[in-house]
């Protein structure tokens, strides 16, 4: 049979159809992060200035306490969100997969919070922690008159209630990525395991979570992605404090591009965004396109 | 006890056997073993902490201000009053004017629209686009679209402030309607393109045989062949635009800010003494967008997530 050959005019044609893809990757993808990282060399202050600085911005971005803070806070949040996110996640989905009752219900349940926004998410759980009228006060009412829970309000804790929200938010994501995984499994390998007279738990630790490598990291990436963008959640829950206890590099980079009005340092903040997401994201694509490089293989 | 003994499955200690399947089917077990009480108490408690806030928001709404003050948090509202849903929706302040939340509702579905249409509309083209026509360096343009969806934007949001002004469309729903499509793109390319590429080639060649050209072949046989994504894309984009925040934050204009920065400014720049009823009832109007879609879609959002997820 004779391969079908484009005409001229569907082959144009086909050219026109990618015209928006095409137009947006040259000019936003790719323009805009060129100007971007351009921007991060210059002294641009208030106004875009075109006098190079080379990597001065970049100095005093890493000099200035208010960013530090926020690495440090989104380094602290990534972990524990990530790491509680995918172990609550992946212990609901094995738990939903013992048959037990209201298996619908139950997964509507886990996965309502994730249909919502991250303002409504942060505005809820600010209210819940409120010192004066949240859990601390049912605490005090139930007769523990010393019960404190004022996270939210101490500089010291204050990223850990972040943490909460966000868990909240998207363990029922990580619950359903897993669920779906752990339906692919093979129903031999519990005959198998019983062969070898294996208990259920060591059949999870030794083969199941293995077996389950790619729903992990799917999950890992969305939940990474979502940690470099957390901005949302900061703003609704606690504005960044008290203090700059709770600030987070997305959120000082719209601060110093639109109320400080410090366009080289947002921009190095931008960029440094950047960098860290490719260090992170790069491998991993890496992995992926070899692996189902090796597929069709 | 009347589950089938033999056949195997993951279980706790001691846990009946059961066929195992996708949808549960067979014998339930009857009796209860501490393994599965354990299992009841741990899903149960589990549920209650996901079930709590929408509790407290409800509750909190009914609630006179007093009461709040007074009572405990969890308690149900001893006077039930429909007042501060009535105050959020029609006269709470976002700073200087007081006209309630409906005036974001409004905003949001005005950018909503538009934006769902234009940003499916351009990736099913892309999608199909990169699938069926081997247009040189297509490969290269996929793979440009995947990293991008990991980028965060602030890298992109002062550029596109400059172009937009630069074009005029700055601070405007036009403006907005092209940023909502502009940062779908790529979750939209993926999700049609993997789509296109399972469907059986000989349909894409049976068209060319009979003639059909681009455009033709992508409305007539392509888009509705496509049906299920189309409704994927929909839930995705519109539970994704409804609670959009940064972006409609910086590029809708003072007077088309969405629902969620009005909500944010109702609850967080209130001067004075802070009405937490009236704040829960317009928290509540902001989610119930995309909690009716997530009701009403049921296992569709989830294949919207797991599609929209990049994976292997």
């Amino acid at each position: 049979m004779r391969a079908i050959r484009p005409r001229l005019a569907s082959r144009f044609a086909a050219l026109l159809g990618l015209a928006p893809a095409l137009a947006i990757l040259v000019v936003v993808y790719v323009g805009c992060t060129a100007w971007t990282i351009w921007i991060s060399m210059t002294s641009s202050r208030m106004l875009p200035s075109s006098n190079f600085v080379g990597l001065r911005q970049y100095e005093a971005l890493f000099a200035n306490e208010r960013w530090q803070v926020s690495v440090g806070n989104l380094a602290v949040f990534g972990v524990l969100f990530m790491l509680v996110s995918i172990a609550l996640g992946f212990l609901l989905a094995v738990a939903i997969d013992q048959r037990v009752r209201g298996e619908n219900l139950l997964r509507s349940i886990f996965l309502y919070p994730f249909s919502m926004s991250f303002i409504v998410t942060g505005l809820v759980w600010q209210w819940l922690l409120n010192p004066t009228f949240g859990i601390e006060k049912m605490g005090r009412d139930l007769g523990f008159a010393a019960f404190r829970f004022d996270w939210i309000v101490r500089q010291d804790m204050v990223i850990y209630t972040l943490v909460f929200a966000a868990v909240w938010h998207a363990a029922g994501l990580v619950m359903a990525i897993m669920l779906a995984g752990l339906r692919g499994i093979d129903e031999d390998i519990w005959k198998a395991a019983r062969i070898d007279g294996l208990p259920p738990w060591r059949v999870y630790l030794s083969v199941v979570i293995p077996m389950l490598g790619a729903s992990f990291a799917t999950a890992s990436v969305l939940l990474a992605t979502s940690v470099v963008r957390l901005y949302d959640l900061s703003v609704a829950m606690t504005n960044g404090g008290p203090g700059v206890a709770s600030e987070v590099p997305a959120k000082f980079v719209m601060d110093h591009l639109f109320e400080r009005g410090n366009l080289g340092l947002a921009t190095a903040a931008a960029t440094s965004m950047l960098i860290t997401v490719a260090a992170v994201v790069g491998p991993w694509l890496y992995w992926q396109s070899r692996r189902t490089g090796r597929a069709h293989a | 006890m009347t589950a089938p003994a033999e056949s195997m499955r993951p279980a706790w200690p001691n846990s009946p056997a059961a066929p195992r399947a996708l949808e549960p089917s067979g014998a339930r077990p009857r009796r209860l073993n501490p393994a599965r009480v354990g299992l009841y108490a741990f899903l149960a408690i589990t549920a209650l902490f996901f079930l709590t806030p929408l509790y407290v928001m409800v509750v909190t709404s009914l609630k006179e201000l007093s009461e709040i003050r007074s009572g405990a948090i969890l308690s149900l509202p001893l006077a039930p009053t429909i007042e501060p849903w009535i105050k959020a929706w029609s006269s709470a302040c976002t700073g200087l004017s007081c006209n309630g939340i409906s005036v974001g509702f409004f905003n949001s579905v005005a950018i909503l629209v538009p934006s769902v249409i234009a940003s499916i509309a351009v990736g099913a083209l892309t999608g199909y686009a990169l699938s069926f026509w081997r247009v040189r360096g297509s490969g290269v343009l996929f793979g440009a679209l995947m990293i991008v969806a990991f980028v965060p934007y602030q890298i992109f949001i002062y550029p596109l402030v400059r172009v937009f002004a630069f074009v005029g469309i700055n601070n405007s729903i036009p403006g907005i309607v092209v940023i909502h499509t502009i940062f779908g793109l790529p979750t939209m390319t993926l999700l049609f393109r993997n789509y296109f590429v399972s469907l059986p080639p000989e349909l894409f060649k049976a068209a060319r045989v009979d003639g059909a050209g681009f455009f033709r072949i992508f409305w007539s046989v392509m888009l509705p062949m496509a049906t299920p994504m189309i409704i994927v894309a929909v839930i995705l984009q519109v539970t994704g635009i409804w609670n959009d925040f940064i972006l409609g934050l910086v590029f809708a204009g003072r007077e088309n800010l969405p629902m969620t920065v009005q909500l944010n400014n109702i609850v967080n720049s209130t001067q004075g003494e802070r009405a937490y009823n009236v704040d829960m009832a317009a928290t509540i109007l902001t989610a119930l967008v995309p909690l009716v879609v997530y009701f009403a879609s049921g296992r569709w959002f989830v294949r919207g997530i797991a599609s929209g997820a990049v994976k292997g």
